[in-house]
């Protein structure tokens, strides 16, 4: 009961703030960015507010649990975006001055043809980003109320929906800016009181190091729900090499039985029949797992003197419900060594650990650069110093959130290592301070259901702004009816609202298996490799000309989606890819997406030199001159 | 911001295109020198620790006050490091604007 008022109570200050705020939202321009007047520390902690989303909230200390060091990469990467931002985007983009990055490619290269292109991707990567944003809604309600997925994405989606609709963004920057430090106070505050009670990040740390070859333990007995193949890959569950007795609680139908760890080259296919076979499992049925020897060429696969020794995975058709008892060497997790080092089972599981690693980092700190949703922020500074005198202070707000995450998911392998077992990690925020004894343990996870709701409510927002602005704005305004009044574009505002919200909601549905922070990851790989390049060349080469930027930005947007794409029907057992390599770089394109469009950008603007427009110097100007030059205008006018 | 004459309607007139030219040449100059040197840094520190982790891996989880020097440098330290960059980077980067718009009101051609 305790979390679901803390939960109300943050629900309603938002909606209130929102409404408060609206009445002050008069004009167009005050509805599309904020009146372009908004203070460094408000504007600051609204741009963090907005980018602290679910996967950074829940998501990241769930990958952190599950991956261990290897998924530090991501809070880093979320993190290091942002200087990238500073360095090479932020200043030109705010003295170029227009509202979103659809009217920088038509403001850079007078093309309407372009912007067409541009707006089109601010829907692809909004809806990437939207669909973790409602798993996370699903996930925090499914905890705390025990409602079904679905009913917590539709009660969740429909408050935040017509929130906005209602107010636009003015809205939403006090909304932004409150729910930062709703998410600060929710990731640090209850961590302290769960490290006094449980022991401390070192300490934990040292603990694991320490025992380099365990796993964390079940401490207690218990029943574990897991997922059927409609779920997959979370339908598995990996068994340590250990003996112990395990019960079927209800019927299932296990689809696959094989060795938990993954066999070498050469090593022998292993019998595991007499410990449990494929197929229908009656319900009470029992099973003795022992650990089975590892051989090569009928010999015993030794390894620093010992035999090398699997447990079994098993992969489930039908859900299935599996007692285990206190003291298991949780299933699913990695040894204490692996999880503690750099590339365990996330960066290697290709085999090309390297790879995997530079290619998400690089699709991180580019990522961040295309977000569609956070660069419309900086045109709410009145100018380009101040754009970076914010950029600096999100560094610091963001860099101080992340630094707690980890420790989340340190915390929780060591407390609560039951949630590797249905492959659960994401729940980790919500559902570790629970595990404080009495009242305390409602209260804070009542705090950090708030958190939780607090970021996928203020991104989730900022999103569909951003998608129903580029609609009404660009869409509607420039596309479909250019002679429409401002009263019009706020309808199609709204009413864009109100259908992209409810898409998501739909396509949220879908996606229950997928890591969020995954999914977050994925939607910056896409925009790494189409608005990183466009803007990058854009701000700074003077010879891209509309054709090369638009075509450089389909090819390398589109390959990544599809190599994505590829991955994601790959896991659900769609099809298989077979060379793993090939998979590696489907499920990380950014290290071949983002140079193939930085190239294809090159090759065809030097093929259509003659297409770069006559006042190109001008515009150039416009985005490097220092203001005090008077180069720059707004490419909006502020009265519009 | 203060008005000079200098910039009274500067967009609307007809502008000498080779001296926008030469202008946008040493302005752009100064900007990517600075964004380059800063962004090389930045790079360097964060290519070099997965390098770092696979041929020193004895190093990298060496023990530093509870922490694995290498969870250290990634949990920890990589955010302050990135402060320090972008304030580095601010206070050049404003500086060098006024440095620029310093030397061209003033008719400096370098």
């Amino acid at each position: 009961m305790i979390p679901l008022l803390f939960v109300i109570l943050v629900t309603v200050a938002t909606v209130l703030l929102g409404v408060i705020a609206t009445k002050r939202a008069q004009s167009a321009s005050d509805f599309f960015v904020a009146g372009r007047q908004v203070s460094v520390f408000m504007n600051a902690s609204a741009i963090s507010g907005e980018y602290l989303s679910a996967a950074s909230f829940m998501g990241v200390a769930g990958l952190v649990m599950r991956f261990g060091y290897d998924a530090m990469w991501y809070p880093v990467g979320y993190a290091a975006g942002y200087l990238f931002l500073l360095l090479f985007i932020a200043g030109p983009l705010r003295r170029f001055g227009a509202y979103t990055i659809p009217d920088f490619a038509e403001g850079r290269f007078d093309s309407p043809l372009f912007r067409k292109i541009a707006v089109s991707f601010v829907m692809f990567i909004g809806f990437f980003y939207t669909m973790p944003q409602m798993k996370a809604a699903g996930v925090t309600m499914g905890s705390i109320m025990q409602w079904p997925y679905w009913v917590g994405i539709v009660v969740v989606g429909t408050v935040i929906t017509f929130n906005v609709a209602l107010g636009g963004m003015k809205g939403i920057t006090f909304v932004q800016a409150f729910q930062y430090w709703v998410k600060a106070f929710a990731i640090a505050v209850p961590l302290f009181v769960i490290m006094t009670v449980y022991g401390g990040y070192t300490s934990t740390l040292s603990k694991t190091a320490g025992n380099a070859s365990g796993f964390p333990v079940l401490s207690t007995d218990g029943t574990y729900k897991i997922n059927g193949k409609a779920k997959a890959p979370t339908n598995v569950v990996a068994f340590q090499a250990v003996e112990a007795d395990v019960v079927f609680k209800s019927a299932t139908v296990i689809g696959k039985v094989s060795p938990s760890r993954k066999p070498e080259v050469g090593e022998d296919d292993l019998d595991l029949g007499a410990i449990v076979k494929a197929g229908p499992v009656p319900e009470g049925t029992s099973i003795h797992l022992v650990p089975v020897i590892v051989t090569k060429g009928g010999v015993p696969v030794e390894k620093d003197g010992k035999a090398v020794v699997t447990g079994v995975k098993l992969e489930f058709d039908d859900p299935a419900e599996l007692s285990l008892t206190k003291g298991l060497p949780v299933p699913n997790a990695q040894r204490n060594s692996k999880w503690l080092a750099p590339f365990g089972t996330l960066t290697s599981k290709h085999g090309y650990p390297l790879l995997y690693t530079y290619s998400l980092i690089i699709a991180l700190i580019c990522g961040t650069a295309g977000l569609p949703h956070i660069l419309v922020r900086f045109y709410t500074n009145p100018d380009g110093r101040s754009a970076k005198k914010t950029t600096f202070w999100v560094m610091v707000l963001i860099g101080v959130f992340y630094f707690f995450t980890p420790i989340w998911g340190a915390v929780g392998r060591e407390f609560i290592p039951g949630l590797y077992v249905p492959n659960k990690t994401d729940y980790v925020v919500i559902n570790l301070p629970g595990q404080v004894p009495g009242l305390w343990g409602d209260v804070l996870k009542g705090i950090t259901s708030a958190g939780a709701f607090a970021a996928f409510m203020s991104t989730f927002s900022g999103l569909l702004v951003s998608m129903s602005g580029a609609w009404a704005h660009d869409i509607f305004g420039r596309i479909l009816k250019p002679e429409s009044s401002p009263t019009e574009r706020i309808s199609a505002f709204k009413v864009a609202a109100i259908v992209i919200g409810v898409i998501s909601m739909v396509l949220g549905l879908f996606i229950e298996s997928f890591d969020i922070a995954m999914l977050v990851g994925w939607a910056f790989a896409i925009a790494a490799a189409s608005y990183f390049p466009l803007l990058l060349l854009g701000a700074w080469w003077r010879g891209l000309t509309a054709t090369g930027a638009a075509s450089g930005m389909l090819v390398g947007g589109l390959a990544s989606l599809t190599a994505i794409i590829a991955f994601m029907l790959s896991e659900r057992k769609v099809f298989t890819i077979v060379d793993p390599l090939i998979k590696s770089l489907c499920e990380q394109p950014a290290i071949w997406a983002v140079p193939l469009s930085l190239g294809v950008m090159y090759v065809v603007s030097r093929a259509t030199k003659a297409s770069i427009p006559a006042d190109v110097d001008e515009k150039m100007l416009r985005l490097h001159a220092p203001e005090g030059l008077g180069y720059s205008k707004d490419y909006i006018a502020s009265d519009h | 911001m203060a008005k000079s004459p200098f910039m009274s309607n500067h967009v609307d007139q007809v502008m000498n295109a080779d001296r926008d030219r030469a202008l946008l040449g040493r302005v752009m100059r100064r900007q990517v020198r600075l964004s380059l040197g800063v962004a090389s840094v930045f790079l360097g520190i964060v290519f070099l620790l997965p390098i770092f982790n696979l041929y020193f891996p004895d190093l990298a989880a060496q023990k530093v006050g509870g922490f694995t020097l290498t969870w250290l440098v990634l949990g920890v330290l990589f955010y302050p490091i990135t402060w320090a960059l972008s304030a580095i980077f601010i206070r050049q980067s404003n500086a060098l604007e006024d440095a620029i718009e310093r030397d061209e009101k003033s008719g400096v051609v370098r």
